[in-house]
């Protein structure tokens, strides 16, 4: 299983919790999990943005879980970065 | 658990809303048990038992009525919001923090409502209870009580003043002078109508 180290979200989310919170709760999910949010549109209710999370071992799973916890919903992923694990070679 | 809480409180605004909630019911609360204390008051009435089942019947009262129709309204409000943000959001919200949100905070606010009459009633009251055990040394039990019933108007003043931000002794002596404007009334209609 590869290891994804980086990921780039198209994200819909409410107002509430606020883009600070947003980040700050999806950082919160591992180690070392770095997050970059950029608010693209604000609407009456909403905010679409774009999620940078990068990571030494994202767990993807988690992070829309947690997305979709906090009202958000994942529109796309426009961008990823994985990495093979160490040791571990694809099997023809 | 109670951080959960305080995260779905900070998620909805819950907390202004309940303080709006605590003021105006603990308001009323108070003013109900000033206007009762003052009709046993001018109309001389002695028996502490009567003073007490009547002020606690309309503490109670207050304590339900406050409980169901701020569950009632507020629950209704938060499944509206809920509903314009499932719109907003073209998904349904039912698994999210959202959904515990709307689910969770109208019974705080409820409770709220319900126990900041109750409460301040019930401490109005003391002086009554004291008195029927006999643990009131001196003090005559009804004037006491409405001495706490002013001061205690006089605080949800001081605490308005400090919600807005306004000079707290001003906010504190306007809410005295409304309850003292309430205690004339009562005096006023016991002499017109010469109830005794």
């Amino acid at each position: 299983m590869a290891i994804v180290t980086h990921v780039v979200l198209d994200v819909l989310k409410p107002h509430q919790p606020n883009v600070l919170d947003f980040a700050s709760q999806l950082a919160d999910l591992g180690e070392n999990y770095s997050v970059n949010l950029v608010v693209q549109e604000v609407d009456d209710r909403t905010h679409s943005i774009i999620l940078k999370i990068s990571g030494d071992h994202l767990d993807f799973d988690a992070i829309t879980q947690h997305i979709e916890a906090m009202g958000g919903s994942v529109h796309s992923i426009d961008e990823v970065d994985v990495k093979s694990e160490p040791g571990k070679q694809a099997v023809a | 658990m109670f951080t959960r809480l305080r995260y779905l409180i900070e998620l909805s605004h819950a907390y202004s809303i309940a303080r709006r909630y605590f003021i105006t019911n603990g308001f009323d609360g108070v003013l109900t048990m000033l206007g009762l204390l003052m009709g046993f008051r001018v109309s001389g009435a002695q028996s502490l038992e009567l003073m007490i089942s009547a002020c606690l019947g309309g503490a109670v009262a207050l304590f339900m009525s406050g409980l169901t129709s701020a569950y009632i309204s507020e629950s209704a409000e938060k499944e509206n919001e809920l509903h314009k943000l499932e719109q907003s959001m073209l998904t349904s919200l039912e698994d999210s923090t959202h959904a515990e949100a709307a689910r969770l905070i109208p019974c705080l606010i409820a409770l709220v409502n319900g126990f900041s009459p109750l409460l301040l009633a019930l401490l109005i009251l003391t002086p009554l209870f004291l008195a029927q055990q006999q643990l009131l040394a001196g003090l005559p039990p009804l004037d006491t009580a409405l001495a706490i019933a002013l001061l205690l108007t006089f605080l949800l003043g001081v605490f308005l003043g400090r919600v807005s931000g306004r000079f707290w002794l001003w906010t504190g002596l306007r809410a005295l002078i409304i309850a003292a404007a309430t205690s004339v009334l009562i005096l006023l209609l016991h002499l017109l109508l010469g109830v005794k």
